[in-house]
Formats: structure tokens, C-alpha cells, sequence
């Protein structure tokens, strides 16, 4: 139990670590509401250079120019919704780290779910059937002839 | 006999997807703009500094679009296929010189041969980005009412030009 404990708040650690974007061009004249904005956008985008690294963790050219898109955009007063609508209109649902649900990326959404779904199915089947094993069944005539057995072994300890 | 044929199932199953899985190639994301209008740039010319190029002037016409660079190392592979492909003369080949110094690029065309009616120069990557582009080399395929038709992420080679893209002219052309 303490081991579990130790692990998970290891693991709190790990993931609450805020990740912060490449302050190159991320400079809005100390406005922290932007900042923020900004923030959030460049971890939601993925790069597509290095498809496992957000724009805000990745270095490569593609990602920089990315980035300066997402600032020119807020300094221009775009909402986060028309940046994101930006890049989806160019690269498509997968620069987005959540895609949007739709037909097509119903799967992605619920297949974890449905995965986790069965594999709980498949362990109550298991377990129910082990349970049955448990208890080796026993007939009337099983359970009279332990019975005579038994009084048998008692009488001969009484003897 | 089920027992054992049931994980027997799950694997070929697995078997089938892991299969499918390698054939994907997860550097081309389908893109977005297939079927739409192409974005419209108008920048400057590589060779012509002071004349401009732009999707106006290319309307009314079947044209590839390529995006090069002379610091792309894939590029070099593809382009004696696009000088080839420029001296059948069957279809025109707009570069977009993307993210590249002048006189690099001047430099590579001279070198390897230009197979380029006129390159663009798109030296701070603006017109790339409202092509998603993202991994160069890539070639568009455009029709006459200026909407993109095919994107080729990669290097061409003569199987893709031949079996894909020229099919996909002769038909735009003749349509």
C-alpha cells in the first residue's frame, strides 16, 4: 500500500510538471491573459515535423513558424476558436492533440472504452467460472457415503 | 477446441491490423485541402526579383506545384524526375521556393537543371504554411478553376509520377 501511495505521487509529480513553450517569439508586452491563451493553444497543437511533440515542445522549423502564427494571431485579436479552425484548415484534424468527435474519429474516442469494456467482460467471466470450479460438486449418494465413512472412522477411534 | 481457437482469433485479428499498420506511411496526413480552391499567394519571382507570381496568373491551366528548398536533402533525389518530367513538356511545373536564401536557390537550379516555368520565392515560408505544408518536398496538383486535386508528400519517383499524377493531368486536361 505504501508503494502504491509512493508511486502515484510520483507520478503526480511527473505530469504536474507545467510545460512551458520555447519563449522565443511568446512576447506580449506582459499581457497574462494572452500569455496564457497562448500557452494552452501551443500544447494543444501538435507539430507535424515530430508528430509525437506539441508545437510548444518541439524544435523544429515548422513548429517556430507555428508558433509565431499562434502569437500574430492573438496580438491580432483572433479567438482561440478561429486559430484553431487556422490549422485545421491546413493540416487537418491531426494537428489537433484532442480531435474534434466526429464519424471518423469516434474510434479514437471511444475504442479505449470499448477495450476497457470487454476486458472487464472477460475477467467476470473468469472469475465467475473459477468460483464454480471452487465447489466440486456433490450428490446426495457423495454426500451419505462421506457421512458412513466418517462414522466409521469414529467408531473405530471409540473402540 | 474454442479455447484455443479463440485466442487463435484474436491474434490473426492483430496479425491483420499490425500488417496494415506497417503498409501506413504516418508522415502523410491526409490533407484538408484536397477538393478545395488553392490558397492564393502572390510573391515574388526567383529568377525576376522584381516581377511578382501568383495563382491569378496560373488559372486556366492543369500545374503542379512543387515545394523545394536547396537545404532539402530529399529534394535532390527527386529532381532529375521533375527535370524529365519538364522536358516532355506535358504539363507545366510551378516551384515554390520555400524557406530558402536567393542566391542557395539560384545556385542548386543552376546546378541541377531548372525544371521550373517560373519558381516562386517564398523566403519566410507564409505561402508553405497556407498549404500545410510541412515536409518538403510536396507537389500539388491543380486544375484550371485553380483547386487542388492530388498532394504528393515526399519525394516523387517516375512509378508515382507515371501511375498517378500523369493519369490525374490527362484527365484534368481533357475535362
Amino acid at each position: 500500500m505504501k508503494k502504491l501511495t509512493a508511486i502515484l505521487l510520483g507520478l503526480c509529480l511527473l505530469s504536474g510538471a507545467p510545460v512551458r513553450a520555447a519563449g522565443d517569439l511568446a512576447d506580449f508586452g506582459g499581457d497574462t491573459v494572452l500569455e496564457e491563451r497562448y500557452q494552452t493553444l501551443v500544447t494543444e497543437l501538435r507539430c507535424l515535423v515530430c508528430q509525437n511533440q506539441t508545437i510548444a515542445d518541439s524544435n523544429a522549423d515548422l513548429a517556430k513558424d507555428l508558433r509565431r502564427e499562434v502569437h500574430d494571431m492573438l496580438v491580432g485579436g483572433k479567438t482561440d476558436d478561429e486559430i484553431k479552425e487556422f490549422m485545421l484548415a491546413r493540416y487537418g484534424d491531426f494537428v489537433l492533440y484532442r480531435p474534434p468527435v466526429k464519424t471518423t474519429t469516434v474510434p479514437l474516442w471511444i475504442g479505449p472504452f470499448v477495450l476497457l469494456a470487454i476486458g472487464l467482460v472477460v475477467v467476470a467471466v473468469m472469475v465467475h467460472r473459477r468460483s464454480r470450479q471452487a465447489q466440486p460438486q456433490m450428490n446426495s449418494e457423495d454426500v451419505e457415503r462421506a457421512r458412513r465413512l466418517l462414522d466409521e472412522a469414529d467408531r473405530e477411534q471409540q473402540s | 477446441m474454442l479455447r484455443y481457437l479463440i485466442p487463435l482469433g484474436i491474434f490473426l485479428v492483430l496479425v491483420v491490423f499490425l500488417g496494415v499498420g506497417l503498409q501506413l506511411d504516418p508522415r502523410e496526413v491526409p490533407s484538408p485541402l484536397i477538393d478545395k480552391p488553392a490558397p492564393a499567394f502572390e510573391v515574388a519571382r526567383l529568377h525576376e526579383p522584381g516581377k511578382r507570381i501568383g495563382t491569378d496568373q496560373l488559372r486556366g491551366q492543369v500545374w503542379l506545384l512543387n515545394v523545394w528548398a536547396s537545404w532539402c536533402v530529399a529534394c535532390r533525389s527527386e529532381h532529375p524526375h521533375l527535370v524529365a518530367l519538364a522536358r516532355q513538356g506535358l504539363v507545366p511545373i510551378y516551384g515554390l521556393n520555400y524557406k530558402d536564401e536567393r542566391a542557395d536557390a539560384l545556385r542548386w537550379l543552376q546546378q541541377f537543371g531548372d525544371p521550373y516555368t517560373v519558381s516562386a520565392h517564398d523566403l519566410d515560408g507564409r505561402v508553405g504554411l497556407d498549404y500545410g505544408v510541412y515536409g518538403v518536398p510536396e507537389t500539388f496538383l491543380i486544375d484550371r478553376e485553380g483547386v487542388i486535386r492530388h498532394k504528393h508528400i515526399g519525394p516523387l519517383d517516375p512509378d508515382i509520377i507515371n501511375n498517378t499524377i500523369m493519369p490525374m493531368v490527362q484527365q484534368l486536361q481533357q475535362g
